[in-house]
């Protein structure tokens, strides 16, 4: 059980997560980042901090737009990952590979060149 | 002390068998980051096995078992669907997947990096996963 939303905010759009993203789910999370990536926004922020559980099927969703990402030059940061699915991330380095900032205010920092 | 659960091979059951292991574990009062790791070793194999293994069977059930011992927990994952050996999976390169935009393929890396121990075996009838994990239990 997943849910995944698209607002704008200021200069960037925020998606945000929420649930599970294991095998069943894990195919509505890559439609709304899909969404985002042909929205032409150079900014996404993606909100975790309601995501309560990631599986390889989740992680391979974010793991097929870093390419993209930065292809397309686009700013593209996750943020409020609880303890256990940051250590999800870190099992094979995506955390290394990916943009993950501890905060909301971090994220928009990143952005704003701060 | 053992415990066992029959997951429907359907992948939106996956849910109930990850409910079943965490609250099994919490109960042995195995921490939050640990038990989310084994639960997440235990639910990437049952996928697999839901996903390839039993295309046309929607009726059959996977298997898990849960023992304890003083240092440690076997998982068992029982299915009779087609043989899917871990060992001998030959596992893809990251940066290859990440090059041709994959979504999949790093569950089986999952489940090698977190679990300490990993056999397989299989017969006409049935397909035998064991993952053994060490843990410190907290009293």
């Amino acid at each position: 059980m997943i849910e995944v939303n698209q607002t704008t905010e200021n200069n960037y759009l925020l998606i945000t997560v929420e649930g599970e993203a294991d095998a069943s789910s894990s195919i509505e999370l890559d439609k709304q980042i899909r969404e985002a990536m042909d929205s032409d926004a150079k900014s996404i922020l993606v909100d975790c901090t309601n995501l309560n559980y990631i599986s390889s099927a989740g992680l391979g969703v974010f793991m097929s737009y870093i390419g993209e990402v930065n292809d397309k030059a686009i700013t593209f940061i996750i943020f409020g990952l609880s303890e256990k699915v940051a250590k999800v991330f870190s099992i094979l380095g995506l955390d290394q590979l990916l943009t993950i900032k501890n905060t909301k205010e971090d994220a928009q920092a990143e952005i704003n060149g701060l | 002390m053992g415990y066992s659960f029959n997951i429907p091979c359907s992948k939106n059951k996956l849910r109930m068998m990850r409910k079943f292991v965490t609250d099994v574990l919490h109960e042995h009062h195995v921490s939050d980051i640990e038990t989310n790791m084994m639960v997440l070793a235990v639910d990437e194999v049952c996928a697999n096995i839901i996903i390839h293994g039993h295309p046309t069977e929607r009726d059959d059930f996977v298997k898990i078992n849960i023992n304890f011992t003083n240092d440690g927990i076997w998982f068992e994952i029982v299915d009779k669907g087609a043989a899917f050996d871990i060992m001998s999976y030959n596992e893809p390169v990251l940066d290859e997947l990440i090059k041709n935009k994959n979504k999949g393929g790093v569950g089986i890396m999952l489940v090698k990096k977190i679990m300490d121990k990993i056999e397989f075996s299989s017969t006409s009838r049935s397909n035998t996963l064991k993952l053994y994990k060490q843990v410190t239990f907290e009293s």
